[in-house]
């Protein structure tokens, strides 16, 4: 908690996590090329779906990341609902695109490969209809973050909305085991090992790793620019509420013209 | 005037009184808690009453099914599967209990063969041949590099691993 209250402060946030933020972007773009060329160009073809598992590079990791960014908003959701830290708002709130993205990412990517392998674009079985799940629930959480003009007052409902929806992660983990799937079971996070040669796992290591890094920039990039954006909004206000606005309840962005003194609820 | 964000108390949460935190927690702890579990539920609920595929052994018997479009999942027997031009594809499914034979008239997917698993969706005959409109093939989560599966079977050493089930 104490570790909490020290990032919560924006200036501190931004002193400690501008250098990391350059680091964040090159080796997302240098793991990604690398990933992608080692995978693409020197990985094994398999045993029974030759080339077509190269798929997996893309596929894997942006399903991993679509779970890994939705339980990172549903943990920065509880901060910011019980303890009010606006940063951690700010940190779901700026995770919900990068983890669409990916979710998307997964389920086209995942159809495409259906289509080679299973030879249908798409089916109603556990895994897959849970992953559409989630891209609702996404869909879901930016729409609410959207509807509700007061940010306390979205934060909060997202933020709950978050924390609900999380119930669908193990769901999605566990769905290829608790139910009969077309999904093949999991390969590499299982009880026995990945069942998987070295050869195709150190590439896709790589990918998620480089996933990983793309969506920590993302993510602190969004982070550092709403932060200054706020500063912006805050110096721009009339004396009064300047004094006595805090960064963590703002008015809401933008001209409002049918309340010109919009903004000094906060 | 002068007044900037920096100034302020850089800790929220001692701004905060301590009742109402707390009670944000209670809250988010009960709330959260109930409203998960009765999704997991819903979830278990609707788990145990849907079936994605039927194995062999546990399809219900073509009375039973009254016509129902139903999945049915195992693997493709070795040496059964008949390809005529004009006529349509029969092949036998599989759990090593019980075995159903399968007509279709659908494309068979790339993956598609003997001793792979398959997953068919279509209507129970009365004859108690499966009408599948729709092929698919399964695949399981093994991944073998082809030279090492070739390498592997040079050696006659592939059954082993397929008796270690590490492939199948």
């Amino acid at each position: 908690m104490k570790m909490l209250a020290f990032l919560a402060n924006p200036d501190r946030f931004r002193r400690l996590t501008g250098p990391a933020l350059p680091v964040a972007g090159l080796l997302a773009a240098g793991l990604i090329l690398a990933g992608a060329v080692w995978a693409l160009g020197f990985s094994p073809a398999d045993r029974v779906q030759g080339e077509a598992v190269k798929i997996m590079y893309v596929h894997v990791p942006a399903a991993w990341m679509a779970m890994a960014a939705y339980a990172f908003i549903a943990v920065a959701s509880l901060v910011g609902y019980v303890w009010r830290h606006s940063l951690a708002d700010i940190a779901a709130r700026e995770a919900a695109l990068p983890g669409f993205v990916f979710t998307l990412l997964a389920l086209v990517t995942g159809s495409i490969w259906g289509r080679i392998t299973w030879g249908v674009w798409w089916d109603w079985d556990a895994r897959m209809t849970s992953m559409l799940a989630l891209l609702f629930i996404y869909a879901g959480y930016m729409a609410l973050w959207r509807a509700i003009e007061n940010e306390g007052q979205a934060a909060r409902a997202a933020a709950l909305l978050a924390m609900v929806g999380a119930i669908n992660l193990p769901i999605i983990k566990f769905s290829v085991d608790f139910w009969e799937t077309l999904h093949q079971k999991a390969s590499v996070i299982r009880a026995d090992g990945p069942s998987m040669p070295a050869s195709m796992l150190w590439p896709l290591a790589i990918m998620a790793l480089g996933y990983t890094a793309l969506f920590a920039f993302y993510v602190m990039l969004r982070m550092h620019t709403v932060i200054l954006e706020k500063r912006r909004d805050a110096r721009a206000r009339p004396a009064r509420a300047a004094s006595t606005a805090t960064i963590s309840h703002p008015a809401p962005a933008g001209p409002d013209p049918s309340s010109p003194g919009q903004g000094e609820h906060a | 005037m002068t007044d900037s964000p920096q100034e302020k108390p850089d800790k929220p949460a001692a701004r905060m009184p301590r009742r109402r935190r707390q009670q944000r927690l209670m809250l988010a702890a009960l709330i959260v808690p109930a409203l998960t579990g009765a999704i997991g539920l819903a979830v278990i609920a609707i788990g145990q009453s849907q079936v994605y595929f039927y194995p062999p052994r546990d399809l219900p018997s073509a009375s039973e099914l009254g016509g129902r479009t139903v999945r049915l999942g195992g693997m493709v027997v070795e040496g059964s599967i008949q390809q005529g031009l004009e006529t349509d594809t029969s092949f036998k499914v599989t759990d090593y209990e019980k075995t159903v034979t399968v007509v279709t008239s659908d494309m068979l997917p790339g993956l598609f063969g003997e001793n792979q698993g398959v997953v068919v969706q279509g209507t129970l005959a009365q004859d108690g041949t499966f009408v599948a409109a729709r092929v698919m093939a399964k695949h399981d989560e093994n991944y073998m590099p082809a030279e090492v599966a070739d390498a592997l079977e040079d050696s006659g050493r592939l059954e082993d691993y397929k008796n270690k089930g590490l492939v199948d």
